[in-house]
């Protein structure tokens, strides 16, 4: 219990820092903001990296789901970061 | 070793942090993603130290795929079909957290019917905690993946808006009624002997995203995407909530908060109420008939 309150306490104020953050940005920002944060989604690779690493408890399936987590994350981090600094450097030019 | 871990998880998280900070203004916002980047390297390096993981080959190969497709689609994307390509990419990461939570609740039934004591202290406690944190984690994952997957081919020009919304409007009510029915079914009995049920409440989970999405206007789809951003960080963190994991939880909070300023923000700038896109078709189709009047 204590450590279900320690974690949704984290949960919470992490979303309070979420929004202070971001509260306000230019127009022109909203789709690179958008791709950025979304590349950082791409977090949950710490979960597929668990799963399919692990050892005695994987079976043939939960291998092959983790692995194809690993791969839907990668794609969503390098294609997020990379087309987020394109996006960025257009802007620049102007 | 595990507080070096937990420690790198949170380093990480102040890296998202200073990096989402930064891309709210043009001039650092460059250095803001670059920041973020530096952030998700630390968290990587931090999960592969982590004492589950055994084997290393399979993650390897996951790793090359993943980033050689990401990186050729980055490249190769033009610059107008940006919008479809962050939607793209959003559902990938849906998808992630949904099949990582599907590989837990397998590896938790090889522990566990293994009965060895030692295997099942590795892995989280089989609790009303963990069976709603997976419930909810496949929920969001699976409408992340098809929502997103959807609002690609609104924006592709592939998918139509439908004429009569009212058949989506009831999927939406009867599916969710079945989840719910479905997860306090799961949740009170032994939710590792219900691998059923959990198939059929993923393809409900699917069809849900899916019918959510196609009611709504293909001009909306910008704050859709915002929105479904927002819900691909809410999965990563309820994926935490089931691995157990603060780092996922503290990011995948935050990029679910922060996305649900930028869907009120981008509302907002679009002259239209959040309401409108969250309840869909029924709204959208009175806004647009209150637009047209005026």
């Amino acid at each position: 219990m204590e450590m279900l309150m320690l974690t949704f306490t984290i949960f919470v104020l992490a979303i309070f820092v979420g929004v202070e953050v971001i509260n306000k940005v230019p127009p022109t920002l909203h789709t690179p903001l958008m791709s950025g944060t979304n590349a950082i989604s791409g977090i949950v690779v710490v979960g597929a990296i668990i799963s399919s690493g692990g050892g005695e408890q994987t079976s043939g399936l939960s291998t092959f789901l983790g692995v194809l987590a690993i791969v839907l994350a990668c794609i969503n981090i390098f294609g997020g970061f990379m087309v987020t600094d394109r996006m960025l450097h257009m802007f620049k030019k102007k | 070793m595990q507080v070096f871990i937990y420690l790198a998880y949170l380093i990480a998280a102040v890296f998202f942090i200073y990096g989402i900070k930064g891309m709210t203004t043009p001039k650092t916002a460059v250095r803001g993603n670059q920041l973020s980047a530096v952030g998700m390297l630390i968290a990587v390096v931090a999960a592969l130290l982590d004492h589950n993981v055994v084997h290393y080959y399979y993650i390897i190969m996951g790793v090359l795929i993943g980033a050689s497709i990401g990186i050729f689609l980055a490249k190769k994307v033009q610059m107008t079909s940006m919008p479809e390509m962050v939607a793209a990419l959003n559902g990938f990461g849906g998808g992630a957290s949904l099949m990582v939570a599907v590989a837990n609740y397998l590896e938790m039934q090889t522990a566990y019917g293994s009965g060895n004591a030692e295997l099942i202290a590795t892995m989280p406690a089989l609790d009303m905690k963990w069976s709603i944190a997976v419930i909810i984690s496949i929920l969001i994952g699976a409408v992340t993946l098809m929502g997103s997957f959807v609002a690609v081919g609104k924006l592709m020009g592939k998918l139509g808006d439908p004429s009569s919304i009212g058949m989506f409007k009831m999927i939406v009510k009867v599916s969710l009624a079945l989840l719910v029915a479905g997860s306090i079914y799961f949740v009170s009995t032994n939710p590792l002997e219900q691998s059923d049920l959990l198939i059929v409440m993923i393809v409900i989970c699917l069809l849900l995203g899916v019918a959510l999405v196609i009611p709504i206007g293909g001009a909306d789809m910008p704050v859709v995407i915002a929105l479904l951003n927002s819900y691909s960080g809410l999965a990563g963190s309820a994926t935490g909530f089931v691995l157990g994991n603060n780092g996922l939880i503290i990011t995948g909070s935050l990029v679910g908060a922060s996305g649900l300023i930028l869907t009120t923000i981008m509302c907002k700038a679009m002259n239209r109420s959040l309401t409108n896109v969250l309840f869909g078709g029924s709204m959208a189709a009175q806004a647009g008939i209150s637009k047209d009047e005026n």
